[in-house]
């Protein structure tokens, strides 16, 4: 096949295994272990997308994780992937990807104008030119500028792919299996630790899969290989590829994604595609080693430049020719290594060198194989619009800033090496503050805030040798220090040839009269020039300087822009780097995608969902469900075609006229227990509790320290020190640590314990005139009648031989009863309910039927007890002790909670008896009044009114007490409506409370 | 996410419990005469301070106990856990 660019005899790729993919509709072939961009490099093919601003033409940059540009759409199993990284994914048989932002093809693009205006186009750009005329932002200039910049295209298909959570411990994370990474995992692995290695990429062995040198008579890879078979059989090692530690938070949590298929092309079946690992380490040791600095000079983003550390990448480990006639442009010896392979791999590389007289062996190997190298020498510009074809170089002087005559030199890619700046993402999310180092021009970790070290090249060592010692010892004595075993592991001999220093020169002059963009931020289109008009313009803060510009602000987050940048700026503030400072390492430091972070907790699974034991018969019975937290509650039982509003109203009317039932299992149940059970209660709830006698129930309001109203419910006196209290189905929870919070700090001298029984109790509730008859039967042993059971009454019973509680408390407002017995008799307790019941009628009755029931009786709940009132706007004033203290009662006497005029709950009719009323609505006096026109009150809850059949609803109003019977109108801007409407009092329905007494 | 030693349970991850605020508050006495100001201190005043904070907790996913937790709040260090009624002076 036609993978002209692949070499025959070097390479870690399965030449047996060939592989055919897909770019932009056409195919090409690849082999397994080839990542898409070795793939079509092999295959010659260097224009992958146009750039964010420009629509420049762009290719590959990197070999991994630092890749800036060569980002695609890809297609795997028919879902659609936006921005993956060429130089990330690996290949599979039938891959399908596309270039993104162009328009109509990455040959021939319309947006690539911009490259041709980019003279309009400087930084900060965008806050310049669009803030005039202010209209035309978001009819105009923001969907054109969201067409035209950009990357790839979110999918709107829902995501059929599974994700997955694990929590995982252990003594040691070692992140990253380079050299320092494979020494200290072996060193602590050897001594007991528990460990787990984690390393972004396919293979484990970081540089030592492409550099020349020899650990223990073995060649690198050879070494690596053995220490991960030795640490994959070993018990207490998890050895982990395709995982990205990419997030370091408080107290040593390190969060990692591992890619488990995207390798693949469809996901295994049962296998997750990605899974998210929470790792809880004892110690970390941050491994992630170094990333090539670009040098800058002009068009440096034409496709054919990338870091000669790239090119040798793709040499060494996918067999891969990026160019036959490579020049390598370098300030350093790391681009002799990349020349040597070229070289021994039959291609003649050229090598530029800013150095004037660099002596080390590396360059003497170099030299020994006749490479050509031209000192004092750089590239000035890249020629060539979709692929370098040549280069104009020229001699540069000693201090840097004179360039000799400029010769043109042909070739079909630039290999550049700036030197490394290391990979200090993970120390610095850590909490580290970072130091620079003028050995190698960048920022190395400071001293460590949380438990970890920072080894090898990400620490800024960059021999072997002394990578190797220092990471066995550091293995050996963090290990030691958990396990306390003292197996130590002796360093094995290394070879590797000795480097010189490199030059502090990064950024080539601009020739006389010319004016090539020179790229700091490939991804992000920002040259020399927008961080030099940015400076111009008075920004000083890198931080600033960062955000007009975007430099780094890309989704490679800068790794190999930043320091460039930083560079550029020190030069012209005439500052030393670390006094101009970095901008902020944040997690995660590569793309993570949304699915993998979300896990399983979608659609349903975010929450658990609760259900009541009678579920299942609500469902048969043509339920519609409603969520009340995280319960299904059924909000009306459907027949025929029935609306919801129809439904509601005749199930309301029934139980008005007959009897109901009600599954009130999701009201919160707290038992509580203790002698001081009645105390405690005294001075939760605000009304009196110590009176009161075993075997009835008690209406309660408890508050909030500051006055606000926190819950209501019932609670009974089962025995002389046992009490069941009910909250609000929303607030049980919220109650329940309130009474804890009491108990355990601020009375910890009372004797109660209260736990919550919410799930061990089923709860009917049956209302109605027929009410009584209907428990009668239920109960044919145990008087229930108004004397033997009361209002606020409570019994024990036994319902055909499963004990019951009866509780005579009403929400409806009609005589109504709840029952209770234990969960799992739950649906007995229902259906005999029902069957019974038959002969009186009933009907079961949702949350709307319910709401309608207790709105028009005037009963307050949720929508009034909203966390923003006090008793007395809920007219629940008459429950207030004056005798004893309660929580929340010093704030009642507060200026504004005893105002003339505060608001109070009132019951509001439309005059014309007729036009429902919108929740949430305001009333105002005048419905005519210029806006914003005064506000009086809003509306809390509507119904349809079963008794008058007319709409009623419930109020909040200023000055309540004093507004019944006033004319006021009810405005809802959202449902464009005005509606005169009348105020009467809030107990619209049975205002002397007899029926619940009847 | 912190790891938060209960003092009950053990070290646990911080999504098991909930956050209660300054621990060094304290409850005036019921039935006692509290001025305004007082009142005002003990429901609405709390200091914003950088640095060693008494706070409490509750492990509510687990023994459901109030807790006290000595933490630094720039650095999020814990320097010790107590139980409710353990003095923290």
């Amino acid at each position: 096949m036609s993978q002209n660019f692949r070499l025959k005899d070097i390479g870690l790729v399965n030449r047996d295994k060939e592989l055919s993919f897909k770019f932009n509709g056409k195919t090409y072939y690849g082999y397994e272990g080839d990542t898409l961009a070795s793939a079509l490099i092999a295959n010659g093919v260097h224009l992958i997308g146009r750039s964010f601003k420009y629509h420049r033409p762009r290719g590959f940059f990197g070999a991994g994780v630092d890749e800036p540009y060569a980002l695609v759409q890809l297609i795997r199993n028919g879902e659609s992937i936006p921005n993956i990284k060429t130089t990330e994914q690996e290949l599979f048989e039938g891959l399908e990807a596309t270039s993104i932002n162009c328009w109509p093809s990455v040959n021939f693009d319309i947006g690539a104008i911009n490259n041709f205006l980019n003279i309009f186009l400087p930084a900060g750009f965008y806050y310049k030119t669009f803030m005039w005329p202010k209209s035309f932002w978001y009819r105009v200039y923001e969907p054109f500028i969201r067409k035209a910049a950009g990357l790839g295209v979110a999918s709107i298909e829902h995501d059929k792919e599974r994700y997955e959570h694990k929590y995982e411990y252990c003594d040691l994370l070692i992140a990253g299996s380079g050299p320092s990474g494979l020494a200290s995992a072996y060193a602590a692995a050897k001594n007991g630790a528990r460990v787990i290695l984690a390393e972004d990429k396919a293979r484990h062995g970081g540089t030592l899969l492409t550099s020349d040198v020899n650990i223990g008579n073995q060649s690198g890879k050879e070494w690596a290989d053995g220490i991960i078979a030795e640490l994959k059989e070993m018990p207490n090692v998890i050895v982990k590829n395709r995982s990205q530690v990419f997030g370091y938070y408080d107290h040593n949590m390190l969060v990692m994604s591992e890619r488990i298929s995207d390798h693949l092309p469809k996901t295994k079946k049962f296998h997750p595609k990605q899974r998210l690992w929470y790792i809880r380490a004892k110690q970390v040791l941050i491994s992630s080693g170094s990333i090539e600095r670009p040098l800058v000079f002009g068009n440096n983003d034409t496709p054919g430049v990338m870091l000669s550390s790239a090119a040798k990448e793709y040499l060494k480990v996918y067999g891969v020719l990026v160019g036959k006639k490579p020049l390598i442009f370098t300030n350093n010896d790391s681009g002799y290594e990349t020349a040597i392979e070229f070289k021994k791999n039959g291609v003649e590389p050229i090598i530029l060198d800013t150095r004037k007289d660099p002596q080390s062996e590396i360059i003497n190997e170099a030299k020994n194989l006749g490479i050509s190298i031209k000192n004092s020498y750089v590239v000035v510009t890249a020629n060539g619009y979709k692929k370098v074809k040549s280069a104009d170089i020229a001699k540069i002087s000693d201090d840097k800033t004179q360039l000799g005559t400029i010769e043109n030199i042909s070739c079909d890619c630039i290999c550049v090496s700036g030197f490394w700046t290391p990979t200090i993402h993970l120390s610095s999310q850590s909490g580290n503050k970072t130091k620079f180092n003028k050995d190698i021009d960048a920022f190395i970790p400071g001293t460590s805030k949380q438990n970890e070290k920072t080894l090898g090249a990400a620490n800024g060592i960059y021999t072997l040798e002394e990578t190797l010692r220092d990471s066995f010892e550091t293995g050996h004595e963090f290990s030691k220090k958990i396990t306390n075993h003292d197996n130590k592991m002796a360093l094995p001999n290394v070879v590797e040839k000795k480097s010189t220093s490199h030059d502090k020169f990064w950024c080539v002059p601009l020739p006389e009269g010319k004016n090539y963009k020179r790229f700091l931020d490939f991804q992000n289109d920002v040259a020399v020039s927008d961080i030099e008009i940015a400076l111009k313009e008075g920004y000083r803060s890198i931080e600033h300087v960062k955000r007009y510009t975007t430099l780094g602000m890309a989704t490679d987050q800068g790794k190999t822009s930043n320091l460039n940048g930083l560079q550029l700026v020190s030069n012209i503030e005439n500052k030393v780097v670390p006094n101009v400072g970095h901008t902020t390492f944040r997690p995660p430091y590569t793309p993570v995608s949304i699915g993998v972070i979300v896990g399983r907790e979608i659609g349903k699974h975010s929450r658990p969902t609760r259900k009541s034991p009678m579920h299942s018969w609500h469902e048969k019975n043509n339920a519609v469900f409603v969520d009340a937290g995280l319960w299904l509650r059924p909000r009306y039982y459907k027949r025929g075609d029935e609306t919801l509003f129809e439904a509601s109203k005749r199930e309301a009317k029934n139980v008005r006229t007959n009897v109901g039932i009600c599954d009130v299992t999701t009201l919160g149940k707290i038992d509580i227990k203790g002698p001081d059970a009645a105390e405690f209660l005294n001075r939760i709830y605000t009304n009196a509790w110590l009176k009161l006698p075993v075997g009835k129930a008690r209406y309660g309001v408890m508050l909030r320290e500051d006055g606000i109203v926190m819950d209501d419910g019932t609670t009974t006196r089962i025995s002389k020190n046992h009490y069941h209290m009910t909250t609000t189905t929303a607030q049980a929870a919220n109650v329940l640590s309130h009474l804890e919070y009491y108990l355990q700090l601020v009375w910890p001298e009372l004797n109660v314990n209260v736990v919550s029984t919410t799930e061990q109790w089923a709860g009917a509730a049956i209302a109605g005139p027929r009410s009584r008859d209907l428990l009668q039967k239920l109960f044919p042993n145990s008087n229930v009648s108004n004397k033997g059971l009361p209002f606020m009454g409570y019994m024990e019973s036994d319902l055909f031989g499963v004990k019951a509680r009866i509780f005579r408390i009403s929400f409806s407002g009609e005589l109504a009863y709840e029952i209770n017995v234990e969960s799992n008799n739950g649906n007995f307790m229902w259906e005999k309910i029902i069957e019974i019941g038959q002969e009186f009628k009933i009907q079961p009755y949702g949350t709307e039927a319910l709401s309608t029931l207790r709105i028009e009786m005037g009963h307050v709940a949720g929508s009034e007890l909203d966390g923003r009132t006090i008793p007395y706007d809920n007219s629940l004033e008459g429950l207030l002790s004056k005798k004893k203290d309660f929580i929340g009662k010093r704030s009642l006497t507060r200026e504004a909670f005893i105002a003339e005029g505060r608001q109070k709950v009132v019951g509001v009719v439309p005059i014309d008896k007729k036009t429902s009323i919108p929740e949430g609505s305001h009333l105002v006096k005048d419905s005519n009044a210029p806006l914003p026109n005064p506000k009086l009150g809003y509306i809390s809850a509507s119904c349809w009114s079963v008794e008058y059949d007319n709409p009623f609803s419930l109020a909040i109003l200023k000055d309540g007490k004093n507004m019944i019977g006033q004319k006021l109108f009810v405005m809802s801007p959202l449902k464009n409506k005005v509606i005169p409407v009348e105020i009467v009092s809030s107990h619209y329905v049975d205002p002397k409370g007899e029926r619940v007494r009847s | 996410m912190l790891h938060i030693k209960c003092p009950h349970c053990g070290m646990r991850s911080q999504n098991e419990f909930s956050y209660g605020g300054d621990a060094t508050i304290k409850r005036p006495e019921l039935n006692k005469e509290v001025s305004d100001q007082e009142w005002d201190d003990f429901v609405y005043n709390r200091k914003s301070l950088i640095g060693k904070h008494l706070e409490l907790w509750q492990h509510v996913s687990g023994c459901r106990q109030w807790i006290k937790v000595e933490r630094d709040t720039a650095t999020h260090e814990i320097f010790r856990t107590m139980k409710a009624n353990e003095d923290h002076s």
